[in-house]
């Protein structure tokens, strides 16, 4: 596998703020990765650093094998498709269009004309007027026809609505298959796009929490439920991600139960619940963890 | 999708219940990895990773160049496999709760007769 990003001890500080605390992880070549985290926890910081909009505090970053700063060797290779991507005042869609192939070698008029269709983008209409949905989908159709070798989704899709942003997976899905490159995709919604996902970086408070396949992940954790000392008994010694009570009655999740462990929760008459993507980075990420502390 | 497992798992799964209910025949060719992708709403890798488990267990067979194929055989041996599993995954459960609930081997055993006839 080659990797495509590699990232060494990387820290970003803004004053006191750490906004990428020591972060190393590698991105392989044609995956598609989510990055996932809660609301701050330094998603765009991190890719605003990979594409050399920003300077690293310390640690190493090789996109391409080499630094993505001033490099245009690199970031012509590179899309990267922003939240909130500003636009010159009398802009209207079909400059941006116009423009974007000066920017992509491998860009796609044909697929962008039809995802324009389909995302029924208005082409002459000035981008001030559009709504921030149709603002979006400029965004995310730049990001699927530049087919960059290597592209950032940065929470792409404010304003769009569930139509539209099963349209985007769609044609992403699809033309990834046809056009196979490195897809970063950084959401919140998480259960949306798990499927798409070949691999799962969270970060939270700066830090890499999570760094997993994310077929490993899935069933990874499990929730036992049932009497609060059949629970107790069975989870003694187990990792616990999360607990959760009512009266007599608790709620343990706990990873990696194989199937003798599974076996023995059955026979102890505990129930066994499936614990999704979602729910797993939720019980992974801090505040679940102050969750854990007040009712452990 | 079940969240509880991984989707390989149960896009092998799938194909295997396709096999063995006749939808796909033997020697005839199943769907291409990005097909399957595109329909299930995966991701490719995680499509061609369950194509894969069934081509180990010799459940599938690729022609290069070509595509995959059901193996020649493949249905009467995956009912096989279920029918070893069956009593494990459906039996001992309904056992047990008929168990719990008071339900006698000689009354589930009329019960079950008496759905058969319906």
């Amino acid at each position: 596998m080659t990797a495509v990003i590699e990232v060494q001890h990387l820290s970003k500080h803004y004053r006191d703020v750490r906004a990428v605390d020591d972060a190393t992880f590698a991105v392989e070549e044609n995956k598609i990765y989510g990055l996932l985290g809660r609301n701050g926890a330094g998603k765009t910081t991190l890719m605003q650093l990979l594409t050399g909009q920003e300077f690293a505090t310390r640690g190493s970053i090789r996109v391409f094998g080499e630094s993505p700063v001033e490099n245009a060797g690199v970031l012509q290779n590179i899309s990267f498709i922003k939240e909130s991507q500003r636009y010159p005042d009398d802009f209207r869609p079909r400059h941006v269009f116009a423009s974007a192939p000066w920017f992509f070698a491998n860009w796609d008029a044909a697929f962008a004309a039809q995802l324009i269709e389909e995302f029924r983008v208005p082409l002459n209409r000035r981008i001030k007027k559009l709504s921030r949905g149709q603002v979006s989908a400029i965004g995310v159709i730049v990001g699927l026809a530049s087919r960059a070798p290597l592209t950032f989704f940065d929470e792409p899709y404010l304003g769009l609505d569930a139509v539209a942003r099963q349209l985007f997976y769609d044609r992403l899905l699809e033309d990834y298959a046809e056009h196979p490159r490195t897809v970063v995709l950084s959401t919140h919604l998480i259960d949306e796009v798990s499927n798409l996902l070949e691999h799962v970086i969270v970060i939270d408070e700066g830090r890499i929490i999570i760094d997993e396949e994310a077929e490993t992940l899935r069933g990874s954790a499990t929730s036992v439920v049932g009497t609060r000392a059949a629970v107790d008994a069975f989870v003694a010694g187990r990792e616990i991600l999360h607990r959760d009570g009512v009266g007599g009655l608790a709620s343990v999740t706990v990873e990696g139960l194989d199937a003798r462990a599974r076996a023995a929760a059955s026979a102890a008459g505990l129930e066994l619940a499936p614990v999704s993507l979602q729910q797993l980075i939720i019980r992974r990420t801090s505040t679940s963890e102050k969750e854990f502390e007040a009712t452990a | 999708m079940d969240e509880s497992r991984p989707i390989f798992v149960q896009i092998a799964e799938q194909v295997e219940n396709d096999i063995i209910g006749g939808l796909m025949a033997e020697e005839s060719q199943v769907p291409s990895t990005n097909e399957f992708a595109a329909f299930y709403r995966i991701n490719p890798a995680t499509a061609l990773k369950g194509v894969n488990l069934l081509v180990d267990d010799g459940v599938l067979y690729k022609k290069r160049g070509i595509g995959m194929f059901v193996a020649g055989g493949a249905k009467a041996r995956l009912i096989a496999k279920r029918r070893d599993r069956f009593s494990a995954e459906f039996l001992a459960p309904l056992l047990a709760e008929a168990e719990k609930l008071g339900v006698t081997p000689q009354q589930l055993k009329s019960m079950i007769d008496k759905e058969g006839t319906k």
